[in-house]
């Protein structure tokens, strides 16, 4: 079958698709986007979490039948022409990654936590990523990375705000 | 994992006649479940029926004060509706208390219902599991069962049902609404699934192919006063080792009415009927807590890896029941 889809804002159309394969293969493997990782492929630790439809999921549960006309934001979209992400950087400066194998999943996560809560408290963090399996980091440098992100974030809003602009919303 | 053919429907009646043409078809929810089991091999379906496109994705208050949810709400906004907190708050605690973010966000409410056990013998295909090849045996009773049933299990399987969600459902009256071939039928979710007895690969009391189009819940004040508990082995992100569903009425220094139901103790939400009857007209006290508790245990036949729960479900009903009333211990 035919997808079509957006993805990371773009249009994407895709052909010869077996409906019943994941969105995560889709992704990976016919869009060339592998940010978003092949972990467990059972739902289990959150390494191929993508936004569909503005909600975080495991894209390794999706259909890709049941993905066309939505609309797909993953790692690879949430950058932009200014740089990495606010989380993204934070991140990078803290040490949160050494595999890499969950970081984009988490990365996704931490993104819709601080999307939605300005100044999530650790228990906060601690439950928002709960479904985001890391083996290596012991978790204290991701926790780091999502409350220098959070300060970040809040900072940016409000320097947007003095400067009377819109901010950075997401 | 076995090639499957999807299809979408857009009607109630559809779904249920396209699986009827199939002799190993499934419907499709949140895929949170069926589509782990097919990685895995315990589930090998031939066609996936998507029931997330249906129409049952609201939640209506009904005539009688109540609430009717339909089967492809996803767990998140059943937790998140403004009703559901305010009038059965222990069904939007119970719901944040499973899964992470992620799966609460692709998860239905019928799907929930109909989630298999995550018994570690069911779930690996190399090893005999009645209920996943009848006949075959179940190796669970002299292995691993720490976190199997201690009510209602038999001989042939001591599976538990890893539902949150079912065990507030169940202490607050709810009922199952199916559709079964060309008719519709409400059934009371403590009768929607079996104990195991010597046919632990039937789940439910509604037939094959029939398909949840809903969960009611009855108008019921004492539900607005309503909690969940969670017992679990790490603080998120795990299941149940024991649960509780509770809410209670107190006048003058009495129990006038309670509601009491139990997780991960048994392969159905154990509504605790016994407890119940023994805590009615009783006085507001950890003695009658533990009473009404040790009056539905009786009836407990634990294992020795899961005797601890035998332990660990009174207490956390004492508790549970004394943060309710204010009872001091």
């Amino acid at each position: 079958m035919r997808i079509t889809t957006t993805v990371n804002g773009a249009r994407r159309e895709v052909d010869d698709v077996w409906e019943g394969e994941s969105l995560l293969y889709v992704l990976r493997e016919r869009m060339g986007l592998p940010g978003s990782k092949n972990a467990c492929e059972q739902g289990e630790c959150g390494s191929c979490t993508v936004y569909l439809d503005g909600i975080p999921v495991c894209s390794c549960l999706v259909a890709a039948g049941q993905v066309c006309d939505r609309e797909i934001v993953t790692v690879e979209g949430l950058s932009d022409q200014q740089g990495l992400h606010p989380v993204q950087q934070a991140f990078i400066e803290c040490g949160a990654v050494q595999c890499g194998f969950c970081t984009p999943g988490l990365v996704v996560t931490a993104h819709d936590l601080l999307a939605r809560t300005e100044h999530p408290t650790d228990p906060e963090i601690r439950e928002a990523l709960a479904g985001n399996l890391c083996r290596c980091t012991g978790y204290e440098k991701i926790l780091d990375a999502v409350r220098l992100a959070a300060d970040r974030l809040a900072a940016d809003r409000l320097a947007d705000i003095r400067a009377g602009s819109s901010g950075r919303l997401t | 994992m076995r090639e499957f053919g999807y299809q979408q429907v857009s009607d109630v009646e559809t779904a249920v006649a396209t699986l009827a043409t199939s002799a190993d078809a499934r419907y499709l929810g949140g895929g949170t479940n069926l589509v782990d089991l097919m990685k895995l091999g315990v589930e090998t379906p031939e066609l996936l029926i998507d029931v997330t496109t249906l129409p049952l994705t609201d939640i209506s208050e009904t005539a009688d004060g109540g609430v009717l949810i339909g089967a492809a709400v996803r767990n998140s906004d059943l937790a998140a509706n403004p009703v559901i907190r305010q009038r059965y708050p222990a069904v939007a605690q119970a719901v944040l208390a499973g899964a992470s973010g992620q799966l609460r966000n692709l998860a239905t409410t019928g799907g929930n219902l109909m989630q298999r056990t995550r018994c570690s013998y069911f779930t690996d295909v190399t090893k005999p599991c009645n209920k996943r090849a009848p006949g075959s045996g179940c190796p669970a009773r002299d292995g691993e069962h720490h976190n199997l049933a201690i009510l209602g299990a038999s001989e042939h399987c001591i599976a538990t049902s890893p539902s949150d969600l079912a065990v507030a459902l169940v202490a607050l009256d709810a009922v199952v609404h199916v559709r079964e071939g060309d008719s519709a039928r409400a059934v009371p979710l403590t009768e929607f699934r079996r104990l195991p007895g010597d046919r632990p690969d039937l789940e439910t009391t509604v037939e094959p192919g029939a398909l949840i189009t809903g969960v009611s819940l009855p108008g019921l004040p004492i539900a607005a006063a309503s909690r969940y508990r969670k017992v679990r082995e790490r603080a998120s992100y795990a299941f149940a080792i024991g649960s509780i569903a509770a809410a209670v009425e107190v006048s003058g220094g009495l129990v006038t009415d309670c509601r009491i139901a139990w997780g991960a103790v048994a392969a159905v939400p154990w509504r605790a009927t016994r407890a119940e009857a023994m805590l009615r007209g009783k006085p507001v006290a950890i003695e009658s807590f533990a009473a009404a508790a040790d009056a539905e245990l009786t009836a407990a036949e634990p294992l020795e890896g899961n005797a601890y729960k035998v332990a660990l479900i009174r207490n956390v009903t004492v508790e549970l029941l004394a943060e309710l009333t204010g009872a001091s211990r």
